[in-house]
């Protein structure tokens, strides 16, 4: 018989527990146990970044990690980025700046944008392109990505904390 | 694609883990950061029938300063080396690597001795390790032992770590005195695997002159390798663009790359000495300022 574990962890805040064979990845788990879908899955080998999640506040593809693993963890998806229905600035800046065409790659890319916003408030073009660079996107949408990034920091330090 | 099955086990404790090996022998493996286990799994390239997740290891989670060298876990975090103020002070060099290994989600996750122990040619930390005669301690039931570089990494994804045991920690000699570094990497896009990477470290004695040198290069063969020829062309030199040429003249000759999809082999051949002399010239730069 199949080895199985139970999980229990914090998503958005809601407390689950389930029964996952270990092999099932946190983006599968996020997708198909939790009906997560907002997490997408590009490449399943964590080159692409749009599966990128927040564990314990830190990004992580979740492609790379099992959903055994974040027992006990608080995970963020991007169902859980807006809060009591009023969008994260980095969300009204993605719209405002036609940072997304498909949209494929932009929950994983508002975690990594969020991350570099966090730890670097105020960065140079330079330095967000090299904070985003693990997360791609393939409709060659960069530039406005990285004026959304732009806006959402300068709105986000006008706002108080 | 999905991983396929396995038996997964948590351990706690160094201890934990180790019996876990044992009483799976050859049949288990460590799951520690995953940023290149899981991949290969994903792609069923690699198939192990356990998984002994020593996540919650936290007694290999530190990073330390002692006699002179600076101490890390292994199961520390790439991402806790990079943000570590004793790592920036106390060899530099390994803080500026560290930046170029992926991307900010990798290193979240990546730790130290995970890299490490893979074994992975073109990897920084690696490189690193190759320089400044690194020590490794590997954690057996019941015993340890101690290893250097040149023992420590066995060829490609191979290292001296057995079935049944782990490594417990890295150590690096803190940087001299008087001493400059130099950190160079090609690569298609910044975070992605290294084409070539060099590393350089020098001193200089009272009179300006150099004392001491390393020179490494990674992407340039089985191992990262130690540029011998360099170190003695730079050592007594007073690091002039003559010299610093004449030393990464050195490189080709003695590294043996391969040709793959990223490049032929004279490419990296060649490019092994450019980057080496650009990394020449950050280190001589810094020493000068000192």
């Amino acid at each position: 018989m199949r080895d199985v574990v139970t999980v229990r962890l914090r998503v958005n805040g809601v407390q689950y527990e389930r029964v996952v064979e270990p092999r099932l990845l946190l983006s599968d788990f996020l997708r198909e146990s939790l009906g997560l879908t907002g997490t997408h899955v590009g490449c399943e080998h964590g080159i692409c970044g749009c599966c990128t999640v927040m564990v314990d506040g830190l990004t992580v593809r979740s492609c790379l990690m099992f959903a055994v693993q974040s027992d006990g963890a608080e995970v963020k998806t991007i169902e859980g980025l807006a809060e009591e229905g009023k969008l994260h600035p980095l969300q009204d800046a993605f719209g405002e700046h036609h940072a997304l065409q498909c949209g494929f790659c932009t929950p994983g890319m508002l975690f990594t944008a969020l991350e570099v916003l966090r730890e670097n408030p105020r960065p140079t073009d330079r330095e967000i392109r090299e904070g985003i660079a693990g997360t791609i996107c393939r409709c060659t949408g960069y530039h406005h990505i990285v004026e959304a990034i732009k806006a959402a920091a300068q709105r986000m330090a006008q706002e108080p904390k | 694609m999905k991983p396929p099955v396995f038996k997964y086990r948590r351990a706690g404790t160094v201890e934990e883990a180790l019996s876990a090996l044992a009483e799976y022998g050859g049949e288990a493996k460590i799951l520690a950061g995953g940023q290149s286990l899981v991949p290969m799994m994903n792609f069923r390239l690699v198939r192990p029938a356990v998984l002994v997740d020593i996540n919650p290891v936290q007694e290999l989670d530190y990073i330390r300063v002692e006699d002179g060298w600076l101490r890390v876990g292994a199961r520390t975090r790439q991402r806790s080396l990079e943000k570590s103020a004793e790592v920036r002070q106390s060899c530099p060099l390994l803080a500026e690597a560290v930046k170029w290994i992926g991307h900010p989600q990798i290193r979240n996750r990546g730790t130290v001795g995970g890299s490490l122990v893979h074994g992975d040619p073109s990897a920084e930390l690696i490189l690193v390790a190759m320089l400044l005669d690194a020590q490794f301690i590997i954690q057996g039931k019941g015993k340890s032992r101690t290893a250097g570089p040149g023992d420590f990494f066995k060829d490609f994804l191979t290292t001296a770590v057995n079935e049944d045991e782990i490594l417990a920690e890295v150590s690096y000699p803190m940087a001299p005195p008087r001493s400059g570094y130099g950190f160079r990497e090609l690569c298609i896009r910044h975070g992605d695997f290294a084409i070539v990477a060099a590393a350089v470290q020098l001193t200089v004695d009272e009179r300006g002159r150099c004392s001491e040198a390393w020179v490494a290069v990674a992407g340039a063969g089985p191992k990262p390798l130690r540029i011998r020829g360099a170190e003695e062309a730079l050592v007594g030199s007073d690091g002039s663009s003559r010299v610093l040429d004449a030393a990464a003249a050195r490189v080709p000759e003695e590294v043996d790359p391969i040709s793959d999809l990223k490049g032929s082999e004279a490419y990296r051949r060649e490019m092994a000495r450019v980057f080496v002399r650009r990394a020449l010239e950050d280190a001589w730069s810094m020493v000068k300022e000192r």
